[in-house]
């Protein structure tokens, strides 16, 4: 059995429970064990590397060397931010023995560079390949997407791989494994307001209204990302933005690896997607 | 007994910042054989000069040491003074202070001693330096020029009008060019056709040129003056000579959907085609990947309406050979492929295109016939935005340097819009406008200031077609200091102006040298700008780097004058650096033979008084030889040396080391 080491982060044991939901649910009906590291510690997203370059690193660091303490060689962060941090941080590990040095001195942690860090696109094609591909037995009857990066699942050098940061492709093949169709769109990598949700909503109001209004002109039933930052401002924000006087929208937002669970066939509920803001469930029924 | 002069220069600081030149001057003065030892600012000058000469002949010098730069800057320089003092030219040589001393080091202790050590060995070698003649060769006095465009053209005439031959091979069916792709040309309007097509027909109606268009060079041996060069004649399957021209072939031709080169994929030409109807040779020429006939056996409808029988369905590639005595290099470019900007749709979207669409779309001949109508759904576009830079000076993803014409001929589509379309906004978006040239500013500032182009100082982040077809341009304005949207109807991007592909492949056949960015090398940026490292290769037009039509005209003249300089001696004096076989002491086991990469050295029999052959051995031919060592390396039993560089001589420089 296939083990990869699982790091939820902060979102995943709140706004973002569906998609830690439905990694687990997932995992399982492929067959790989997600193993949490143990005693894992905040990222430092968002915050961190505006306050302190040191910590910024400092803190993926320890989370790393937890890891690979552990016997852990690849770890699946979710959430765009956390795999943004900690890739990031590995890269940056890499490039300088003298920045390895000085986290060694502030953690008092070793950490050889042997941990991988896949994000969610990565993870969803490891399990396609471990199997899951042949378990996709209630696809989805070419339920038109729009497939969503946000900034982080598209950008950063040596970060994010395999896919073009403008023009990424990189959900594809998971999403037409599942049975979507997916619609050719404009805003796949604009700005959905990110952290500001809470400090300047209205700017949230703005972009997000943008990019939902872009997946409905072209055709989309549903945007996927799998960012729950992203989910939340494009979900949670949507009522606003229709009382803002935009839109008016109702497109759900769904989590790839919702999106997977379903032609997987596991039970909606178990994969949370009974908890959107945005009725998610019309969505079920359109797996066979 | 050697008697040596030694003669150091200063090269003004760049040597004697770094070396002390005094202390070097002191140290060769003890060397033996050593009789003069003198240092100067600049022994390149004519006082520097002066001193070589006057040694010479009052110390009665038997070798001569110049320690100073590269010899390949100054050799020649020093030579030809040695010998109007009546030295033998070989009989001096060069250490190099510069390239290989002051200009690498930084301590000026150890870079002193370095020095020292490169006079003294070189006061070795020249003490071992014979005298040698130059080696004279026949000049074939005829050009071949590569590229059929405005420069290749331009250095055909020039060379044809000096009354030598030239050979002009062009790999279209047509010679032209970009330039007969073109509207009009900045910064004075007139019709690009008007200018060149004169031009185009001049070059193929003068008695002294052979042009071969569908031609490719397929290989080129030989050197200086006897250049001897492969053209692939690609098969026409139409015979030129009994073609009339009429057109009633590709009027019928079935086949009719083939994106046209000449209209940058905006309108379609038929498998059996002539570029544009100005062509020249105007005679057609069949795509054999398209055609109906040679892909699948069935149709044959041009051969049924042809009537003068001028098709040849068996017509094959055919390889020529000609001699040449130099070779005139005017491939041009090629525009960057801006589908890898993601986020100006990543060559997917329709009416994002490049500026020669926009050129055949502004053009009279083109197709539209003039008229600005974009290719989605064939509109006049209200608001169109051009994009400079598009590649261009983006070390990332596209290329590191700017691509000089963008500024200048997206001012001109500007203008040419905005005389075309009275009501429609050109907006432009650039990072600099460089509009160095006579006439260019002044260009520029009539596209803003009489014709209302909007420039915009700042990069478009994202172009992207909305669903109601608009094309939504995303930019920063850095002189407002804000962002901007604006909705466009068509998107023009100035792509980077990159060499031919395929550029590569045919500097390695002339043995000439290309940059990181893939344009040829000249031989010195500033004093040799048309000439190669390779002797008789010159260089004209954007093969060498981006120009317009006034600087690739320019350089394709100065290559011209180049040749007919060539040309005008009946022999070519070359370096004796030749490999000499010794013949008592070769086997004949012809390793040398196989490794000569220049086909030098042969078989030769030595015979008795009475015609019998009694040994075979290898000899070299002098006029083929280039001096490059090969053979002296895999000689078996050491009987080759190069003249100039013997074992000997190369042996106790490394001995004087230790």
């Amino acid at each position: 059995m296939t083990t990869i080491g699982y790091y939820p982060g902060c979102s995943l044991h709140g706004t973002g429970r569906e998609l830690d939901m439905s990694i687990k649910a997932l995992a399982e009906v492929a067959g790989v064990e997600l193993k949490e590291i143990e005693d894992w510690n905040c990222c430092g997203a968002s915050a961190a590397h505006n306050l302190n370059h040191d910590l910024a690193v400092a803190l993926p660091y320890r989370n790393l060397a937890l890891a690979e303490e552990q016997g852990l060689s690849e770890i699946l962060a979710p959430c765009a931010a956390c795999f943004s941090r900690m890739k990031g941080t590995t890269v940056r590990l890499a490039r300088s023995a003298e920045l390895v040095e000085k986290m060694r001195g502030i953690t008092e942690r070793e950490f050889k560079g042997t941990v991988r860090i896949l994000s969610i696109i990565e993870f969803a094609g490891r399990l396609l390949d471990e199997g899951l591909a042949e378990k996709l037995t209630s696809p989805l009857d070419g339920l038109k997407v729009a497939p969503y990066y946000g900034c982080l699942l598209a950008r950063g050098e040596e970060i994010v791989e395999g896919y073009d940061a403008e023009q990424p492709n990189g959900m594809d093949a998971a999403l037409r494994a599942a049975g979507c169709e997916i619609v050719p769109w404009n805003f796949a990598v604009e700005c959905c307001g990110g952290g500001f949700s809470m400090s300047m909503t209205d700017a949230v109001v703005d972009l997000s209204n943008a990019i939902l209004t872009d997946a409905e002109q072209a055709g989309a039933e549903a945007i996927v990302t799998g960012c729950p930052m992203c989910h939340s401002n494009l979900d949670m924000r949507q009522r606003t933005i229709n009382e803002a006087g935009l839109g008016p929208h109702d497109l759900p937002i769904v989590y790839l690896s919702e999106i997977l669970g379903l032609a997987a066939g596991i039970e909606p509920e178990r994969l949370g997607l009974d908890r959107h803001f945005v009725d998610a469930m019309r969505v079920v029924e359109r797996s066979a | 007994m050697a008697r040596v002069g030694v003669f150091i220069c200063h090269c003004g600081e760049n040597i004697g910042r770094t070396v002390d030149c005094p202390a070097v001057t002191e140290a060769a003065a003890r060397l033996p054989g050593v009789v003069e030892s003198v240092d100067y600012k600049y022994m390149c000058s004519d006082p520097g000069q002066q001193m070589i000469k006057d040694a010479i002949k009052e110390k009665k010098l038997s070798g001569v040491v110049v320690a100073a730069c590269s010899p390949r800057m100054h050799e020649p320089t020093f030579r030809r003074a040695a010998a109007e003092a009546g030295l033998n030219p070989f009989l001096l040589e060069m250490a190099n202070l510069r390239e290989h001393c002051s200009w690498v080091h930084e301590d000026r202790g150890e870079a002193t001693a370095k020095a020292i050590d490169l006079v003294r060995i070189m006061v070795e070698k020249v003490k071992r330096n014979a005298k040698l003649h130059p080696i004279r060769v026949p000049v074939e006095p005829t050009a071949l020029v590569i590229g059929g465009g405005i420069a290749g053209i331009q250095a055909a005439l020039d060379i044809a009008d000096g009354g030598k031959k030239v050979v002009l091979v062009e790999r279209s069916p047509s010679l032209g060019g970009h330039m007969a792709r073109l509207s009009e040309t900045f910064p004075t309007l007139d019709c690009s056709q008007c200018i060149l097509t004169p031009r185009m027909v001049e070059v193929a109606a003068h008695p002294n040129v052979t042009i071969m268009t569908y031609a490719e060079v397929a290989k080129v041996d030989g050197f200086v003056g006897n250049f001897e060069v492969t053209i692939r004649q690609k098969a026409r399957y139409v015979d030129p000579a009994t073609c009339t021209g009429c057109g009633t072939c590709y009027q019928k031709c079935p086949s009719k959907k083939i994106p046209s080169e000449f209209d940058a994929g905006l309108a379609n030409r038929t498998a059996i085609y002539t570029p544009f109807p100005q062509a020249v040779p105007n005679k057609p020429v069949i795509d054999a990947q398209h055609c109906l006939m040679l892909t699948e056996g069935k149709c044959g409808v041009c051969a049924k309406v042809c009537p003068t029988g001028a098709i040849n369905f068996e017509d094959t590639d055919r390889e020529v050979t000609v001699k040449v005595g130099a070779i005139v290099v005017a491939t041009g470019f090629e525009l960057w492929d801006h589908s890898a900007y993601g986020e100006y749709g990543a060559g997917k979207i329709e009416d994002v295109i490049d500026g020669f669409q926009f050129e055949r779309l502004a053009s009279a001949g083109g197709p539209t016939g003039g008229e600005i109508r974009r290719p989605s759904d064939g509109k006049i576009p209200k608001t169109v935005v051009f994009i400079q830079c598009c590649g261009s000076r983006d070390e990332k993803r596209g290329v590191p340097y700017c691509s000089k014409i963008c500024c200048m001929y997206t001012a001109k589509h500007a203008i040419l819009y905005r005389h075309k379309v009275h009501d429609g906004r050109a907006i432009v978006f650039y990072m600099d406008v460089r509009a160095g040239g006579k006439g260019y500013d002044e260009f520029v500032r009539r596209a803003i200031e009489a014709d209302g182009a909007e420039y915009v100082r700042g990069r478009v982040s994202r172009v992207y077609r909305r669903a109601d077809g608009k094309l939504i341009v995303r930019g920063a304005d850095t002189l407002a200091g804000q962002a901007v949207t604006i909705e466009a109807d068509l998107v023009v991007l100035a792509d980077a102006i990159v060499p031919r592909t395929g550029g590569n492949e045919l500097a390695q056949m002339l043995g000439i040298a290309y940059d990181t960015n893939g344009f040829y090398s000249e031989a010195h940026p500033k004093l040799r700008p048309v000439e190669t490292a390779t002797a008789g290769v010159f260089l004209a037009g954007a093969c060498q780097s981006p120009k317009d039509i006034p600087d690739s005209v320019a350089q394709a003249s100065a290559a011209a004058a180049k040749a007919l300089g060539l040309f005008s001696q009946p022999e070519l004096e070359r370096e004796p650096i030749v490999a000499r076989v010794n013949e008592e002491m070769c086997v004949h086991c012809r390793a040398c033979i196989k490794a000569c990469p220049y086909g030098a050295i042969e078989d030769y029999d030595i015979k008795d008084r009475k015609g019998n052959v009694v040994r075979t051995v290898a000899r070299v031919n002098e006029g083929v030889c280039q001096g490059c060592g090969t053979c002296v390396a895999v000689c078996r039993s050491g009987s080759i040396d190069l003249d100039g560089f013997t074992d000997e001589q190369i042996l106790v420089q490394i001995a004087t080391l230790e």
